[in-house]
């Protein structure tokens, strides 16, 4: 992908095509519409981190300096109290390790069943398989909002109300996972079964052996993709847990603010910087899958 | 595009890997022997096997609740005492009620233009960063557009109630340095809005411009010469070769824009709590309260329903209008 669309569009350009950098155009005059260009997107990609800048260095301010103008976007002298005194305000400890165990069961969850349902789907015969398929894909388009309601009512005849369990067991099935997965093996030669047949492995061996150990960079962007969704979900959470003891990192977040003044700006936003944390780490080390991820399915 | 098939470096590795992978089964011998005439048995089973945790799940966790859902919109039921029939009551009920009626016209505003900064914005930008310039730059943007998606919706929303604050917020304080006085943003139906507005396409243009790069890098360098030889520079460029090539994946990007800002929750929600008022409660916010605080499933479900049936009606218009309009090479 990079290679395609690193060559830019200005190929009716040829002296500027040749390797040259554009930002030196020594005999040419002043490159006017780079100038203007590069502004333009310097002022987006500002005002897209400038929020994310103010709020990690306005938790590096003491709670008492946090609201005073100007505002500062480079902490030069952090203050670490903020970060002390959520830990005292909010069981975070708790908080986190609700998020982790929820999104972490459910990201291997669906890499787990995705990938089973996506080989079924991909190589193996039975009858019923494109019919089942499209069902799997239709229930995409069927919004979580609709269906939370009887989700909740289904949850609490299991007995599961208010437990982890409720955000965790409705997740793990995902047809979005499920079809990403079967592209993802449809991708893989179908020879290597027939190979693996010939040398004697059952449909299951072919499976663990031979096609599990090839389809783990697909696995990766489904845990991925589930990851970075269920650590930031609110919606279900708000719904599903009641006691402050099962919120995830979002809930107890957006109940913090709730429950402090203005004047300890610092302290919530000094959790909000810890709930960043595994984001960032996904997206230092995993935004090429996350990007590939979340436009799947979108092409033609 | 290229996410849907795996990555490059497969073939070379596959054939490699998948050699000693045999080797070892062979070696192992456990289960080998498995007769190619049993093989088409034994897959019907393996298959079903591997279906059951998605097909089960499925079923219980979206399917049933789909129909439930449906059945539900025609029962009074408050969970306490039984449900009772009701026919149409709930849509006429709900179709009627001030509260519902302004939060689904919020709602389709909300959407219109939200979508169309969204789409706006991000095609500006996705056009903008694939015009020459150094890679570490274009790395950068990209990088920069995309970062909030990898934020939750909740606490992007509780930073952003800091900055829009009338009196120590920073927007306002950089209105006043240009000497606009400070604007009511949280306090008022107009600045309510115009903040959940920015504030979910603050959040979501990243999402759009990743697929007009896509669709702008799978445009052939061809055309812009051959456009170039007929003199369209510039601007026209743009509008005489850009706009129409792209035009299937405007489509999509709108279509999935729509489907997911009619859903919006989590931005009034936090922000808002959907006032001042009513002006920015919206049609999901309002099965929530219906449900869950006033204890009425039956009329929540009954919105929930007429949201899908607008869904589904977005989607297959827009669809129908693509034949008209879209143009595909």
């Amino acid at each position: 992908m990079t290679t395609t669309t690193d060559r830019g569009l200005a190929g009716h350009s040829p002296r500027l095509s040749q390797g040259l950098p554009v930002t030196t155009p020594n005999r040419k005059k002043f490159n006017w519409s780079f100038a203007v260009r590069t502004l333009l997107l310097l002022l987006a990609a500002a005002l897209t981190l400038g929020p994310v800048l103010w709020t990690l260095s306005t938790s590096l301010r003491s709670p008492s300096e946090s609201f005073k103008l100007p505002p500062s976007f480079i902490p030069w002298n952090p203050d670490f109290t903020s970060y002390g005194e959520v830990f005292k305000q909010l069981n975070i400890f708790l908080l986190v390790l609700n998020s982790a165990l929820v999104t972490g069961i459910i990201a291997v969850g669906q890499m787990v069943s995705s990938a089973l349902a996506g080989y079924a789907f991909a190589h193996l015969k039975f009858r019923g398989r494109g019919a089942l398929f499209s069902i799997v894909l239709a229930t995409m388009m069927v919004p979580v909002q609709v269906t939370i309601v009887p989700v909740f009512m289904l949850i609490r005849g299991m007995g599961l109300s208010d437990t982890l369990l409720a955000l965790i067991l409705p997740a793990i099935p995902t047809a979005f996972g499920t079809f990403l997965m079967r592209q993802y093996f449809m991708g893989l030669p179908a020879e290597l079964a027939e190979a693996a047949s010939i040398d004697g492995a059952s449909p299951w061996r072919t499976f663990r052996s031979v096609y599990a150990p090839l389809a783990m960079p697909g696995m990766a962007i489904v845990g991925i993709l589930a990851f970075n969704f269920h650590w930031n979900e609110f919606f279900r959470p708000l719904i599903l847990t009641i006691s402050e003891q099962n919120f995830t990192l979002p809930l107890g977040l957006v109940s913090l603010q709730g429950n402090l003044g203005t004047g300890s700006i610092s302290v919530v936003l000094a959790g909000v910087v810890l709930s960043m944390i595994p984001a960032l780490v996904v997206f230092i080390f995993g935004q090429r899958a996350l990007q590939d991820g979340l436009t799947a399915g979108t092409g033609k | 595009m290229s996410t849907t098939t795996p990555p490059r470096e497969r073939p070379r590795g596959a054939a490699g890997r998948a050699r000693t992978t045999t080797a070892r089964t062979h070696g192992a011998g456990g289960t080998g022997g498995a007769a190619t005439t049993g093989s088409r048995h034994n897959q019907r089973w393996l298959a079903w096997i591997f279906l059951a945790p998605t097909i089960l799940g499925m079923g219980l966790f979206t399917l049933i609740p789909i129909v439930a859902s449906v059945v539900l919109a025609f029962f009074r039921w408050d969970i306490i005492s039984a449900p009772t029939f009701v026919g149409f009551n709930n849509f006429s009920e709900v179709v009627q009620d001030p509260t519902v009626r302004v939060s689904f016209l919020n709602t389709i505003v909300f959407v219109v233009v939200a979508v169309a900064l969204q789409l706006g914005l991000a095609l500006a930008l996705a056009v903008m960063v694939q015009e020459k310039m150094p890679a570490w730059l274009r790395v950068f943007f990209r990088s920069a557009f995309f970062f909030p998606l990898i934020l939750s919706a909740a606490s992007v929303s509780i930073f952003m109630r800091y900055l829009f604050n009338e009196q120590f917020g920073v927007v306002n304080w950089f209105l006043s340095l240009v000497g606009i006085p400070a604007v009511p943003w949280l306090t008022t139906p107009g600045g309510s809005a115009a903040v959940v507005i920015l504030v979910y396409v603050w959040q979501n243009f990243g999402f759009s411009f990743l697929l007009f790069i896509g669709g702008l890098a799978s445009i052939p360098v061809e055309t812009y010469e051959a456009a170039a030889i007929d003199g369209a520079t510039g601007w026209r460029k743009h509008l005489h070769v850009t706009l129409p090539l792209l035009s299937p994946t405007t489509l999509v990007a709108s279509v999935m824009a729509i489907i997911s800002a009619l859903q919006v929750f989590d931005q009034p929600y936090v922000l808002t709590r959907g006032g001042p008022g009513d002006s920015t409660r919206t049609a999901v916010m309002v099965i929530f309260e219906s449900a869950f605080q006033r204890l009425e499933f039956g009329q929540a479900s009954a919105i929930g329903v007429l949201l899908t049936l607008i869904i589904m009606a977005i989607t297959a218009a827009q669809f129908r209008l693509s034949k008209r309009f879209v143009f595909y090479q």
